[in-house]
């Protein structure tokens, strides 16, 4: 391989570049809302395999949980709430943002020729506290996967930021949308969606005493305790290998989302009440800052864990790591299942015909 | 005295190659019938079949390749869990076509009835 000009790896990344682009000029052309979802799910995908040839794997990872799976179920969602079609944008505005576009693509690509080559030893993040992470992880914390213990560690702060960020965007959908806490009573629906559903279903002759969700439901119950199998080795394999927090939540919620769309709204309303996805929000964001309060009653700074064991500091960095990391379990996945619940209670339980 | 273990090894890079490129080829005709077939129901269809078959394919030859290690174990896991959901996702789809009153598309010529073919034998 070291012969050729171009090694396997260029050829992939160059071949997944050219993909993305081509999804990025399909979502921008298409106006059916529906094939936009799926192609923002395509485009993650894209992403993360992209990632993962850059060796990024935990954003990878991060970005397949994400983006290609909870934001398409919200946007679903939203999608739902909304119309299946957008406007075609006027002629004028097409060209104004395209000049804009171009605009910042042309200087974002000018900056590209200031930025240190991919893998460049002397790089400013290679160099400074990139380089001491490296050399102390091993010693001080004791993880082979240093990007959890950069992540939950050594900037603990901005995780902790990020977790009250993820608070805060719940929140605000929280009081937006709603939760559905007050039960059986639907907010006042689109009339757009009534009329539609009224409309298919005259045409469809349907069944109802046949259940055709048989087979997904055989296949749900199989597969969903081992995807939250799954996400709690991801939450606690962090250390060793990718994930941690982030993603085992999203993991978590999209196993209770799958869930509600095969078996329906009120039985998740009932496996996982709502009251307890709004305490979750908080607690998540609790456990995290608690960790720091205990730390700082120890006698250390806030969030430094070689106080949570006297006699020894790296098992007492593992034990801080594993709490936050279980608080930004919690907190990701309670919002991410606080705004699911907010969207599903705006529209009253959905038929098949509805898709 | 044949050296059997360098033989093995040929061998066993020949059968993993093997499989990969009959799951290959597999996708590709998956992908051409998405491409060519004239509805909905047609090309749901090949890309399904295709899709499952060719995915275990190629994963079985990734595990022949690999080895008794740990990475042919975690590959067999995804292959079950590929072999689970890819044939449901189908049906999924499809049965949503089918709910929302997608009629598939049937042939364009309309057969004679058995009535007129027989009269017209009668004739001649």
């Amino acid at each position: 391989m070291s012969d050729l000009p171009i090694d396997i790896f260029t050829i992939i990344d160059l071949i997944i570049m050219s993909m993305l682009l081509v999804v990025g000029i399909a979502l921008v052309r298409l106006n059916n809302l529906f094939a936009v979802v799926m192609l923002y799910g395509v485009y993650s995908l894209l992403a993360a395999i992209w990632f993962v040839s850059l060796d990024a794997v935990d954003v990878a990872f991060t970005e397949a949980a994400v983006g290609a799976g909870i934001s398409t179920v919200l946007m679903l969602g939203a999608m739902l709430l909304t119309s299946r079609e957008a406007d075609p944008t006027p002629v004028l505005r097409r060209w104004t943002s395209f000049l804009i576009v171009a605009a910042t693509g042309a200087a974002l690509f000018y900056a590209t020729l200031d930025m240190p080559s991919f893998g460049d030893a002397a790089s400013p993040a290679n160099s400074y506290v990139g380089l001491q992470y490296m050399h102390h992880t091993i010693s001080e914390i004791g993880m082979p996967n240093v990007v959890t213990a950069v992540l939950a560690s050594y900037r603990g702060y901005d995780t902790f930021g990020e977790t009250v960020v993820v608070l805060t965007a719940g929140l605000g959908v929280m009081l937006i949308l709603g939760i559905g806490v007050s039960g059986g009573q639907a907010a006042p629906s689109a009339p757009e969606v009534q009329s539609k559903t009224a409309k298919k279903s005259k045409d469809v002759s349907v069944k109802s005493t046949e259940n055709h969700h048989i087979v997904l439901q055989v296949i749900a119950k199989m597969l969903i305790p081992i995807i939250v199998l799954y996400a709690l080795y991801v939450q606690f394999h962090g250390d060793f290998g990718p994930g941690g927090g982030f993603q085992a939540g999203v993991i978590l919620a999209s196993a209770v989302i799958l869930y509600s769309l095969i078996f329906g709204m009120e039985e998740t309303r009932r496996a996982i009440p709502p009251r307890f996805v709004q305490i979750g929000t908080a607690l998540g964001v609790l456990i995290y800052g608690g960790t720091g309060i205990v730390t700082l009653a120890l006698g250390g700074k806030f969030l430094d864990y070689n106080v949570l064991n006297a006699h020894d500091p790296v098992h007492g960095q593992h034990l801080g790591i594993m709490f936050v990391e279980i608080g930004v379990l919690v907190t990701v996945a309670s919002v991410m299942l606080a705004i699911y619940y907010g969207f599903a209670a705006r529209y009253r339980e959905l038929k098949d015909q509805d898709w | 005295m044949i050296e059997w273990a360098p033989i093995l090894e040929v061998l066993r890079h020949g059968t993993a190659g093997a499989f990969m490129l009959v799951g290959a080829l597999f996708m590709l005709i998956g992908s051409s019938g998405v491409l060519r077939l004239p509805d909905f129901y047609t090309r749901i269809h090949a890309a399904g079949i295709t899709d499952t078959l060719a995915t275990v394919l190629l994963l079985a030859g990734m595990m022949i390749e690999a080895g008794f290690t740990q990475t042919s174990a975690k590959l067999a896991l995804v292959g079950i869990f590929l072999f689970l959901t890819s044939p449901t996702a189908t049906h999924a789809v499809a049965n949503a076509a089918h709910k929302a009153g997608l009629k598939p598309r049937l042939g364009t010529v309309e057969p004679p009835h058995p009535r007129d073919v027989d009269l017209n034998e009668e004739k001649s």
